[in-house]
């Protein structure tokens, strides 16, 4: 591994129980973190979802995703954003959400993309 | 860390990474990354490593088989991986929930069969960040 942390931007854009890429996103955001690099994790479009509280999906026999979602902190991922025009699309606000992300906007998206040395879009 | 131009024009040579995320079988995008990949090489440019994760591990099982007036995609990355000693992985979780199992795998789990191309190791995630960070560019298909 290279000794400079490099800065990575996940996008998670999709609903957290529709398809296996919410997992393979928030996966992917501990193996960075695990490897001690410097983590973005933008939730955008209906990855806003999986933000949700109290969610529980053992009745469709799955784990919920929120609860791991919450342990981010411990992994030292701290820098979680939640696109606000996404949430406001869809009725919601950051008062509808399990953990504290820092509501940000297109331009401020922009901004992150533009400094960063890798994008995942999932 | 010294980045390539981003332009279309690659020279010197770039040392790419690939990530694959979907099946053969149900998307265009591990033939287009097939592709991709033979004309990098072709071209003479590097590739740090072949990272097959979700559906994408399907490119590395070994007993696919499709009709004869189709291209058999598991073999044909099989045959570039071999010829050129490329550093090819499959995601060990990925992998094993969709029966993707080497030798060892299977005898672990008590199954009677293997399905990963032995040209193909099985990994963890932290060899897509390792390729993200060593690679010039990490290319992402699926």
């Amino acid at each position: 591994m290279a000794t400079k942390a490099q800065t990575f931007i996940f996008l998670s854009r999709s609903a957290p129980y529709g398809s296996h890429r919410s997992q393979l996103c928030l996966d992917a955001v501990l193996a960075a973190a695990v490897f001690e690099q410097t983590v973005h994790y933008i939730f955008l479009d209906d990855g806003v979802y999986q933000l949700l509280k109290e969610q529980d999906a053992s009745a469709i026999n799955r784990k919920t995703l929120g609860k791991t979602l919450q342990s981010l902190e411990l992994y030292g991922v701290n820098q979680v954003y939640v696109d606000g025009e996404s949430l406001n699309y869809r009725g919601l606000g950051t008062q509808d959400l399990l953990l504290p992300a820092t509501e940000i906007n297109a331009p401020g998206i922009r901004l992150l993309l533009r400094n960063a040395d890798h994008v995942f879009n999932l | 860390m010294p980045r390539p131009d981003r332009g279309f024009c690659l020279s010197p040579a770039v040392k790419f990474a690939v990530v694959v995320y979907s099946s053969p079988a149900s998307s265009q995008a591990a033939a287009s990354a097939y592709q991709f990949v033979r004309t990098l090489l072709n071209e003479g440019h590097e590739l740090y490593r072949l990272f097959f994760i979700a559906d994408g591990v399907e490119n590395a099982n070994r007993l696919t088989v499709t009709p004869q007036d189709e291209t058999n995609l598991p073999q044909q990355w099989h045959g570039l991986i071999t010829k050129y000693k490329l550093d090819s992985v499959a995601c060990v979780s990925s992998a094993i929930r969709r029966g993707i199992l080497t030798p060892e795998e299977a005898d672990r789990h008590n199954l009677d069969a293997h399905t990963l191309l032995d040209s193909t190791e099985i990994a963890g995630l932290g060899q897509l960040i390792d390729a993200a960070v060593n690679a010039d560019r990490l290319v992402h298909f699926g």
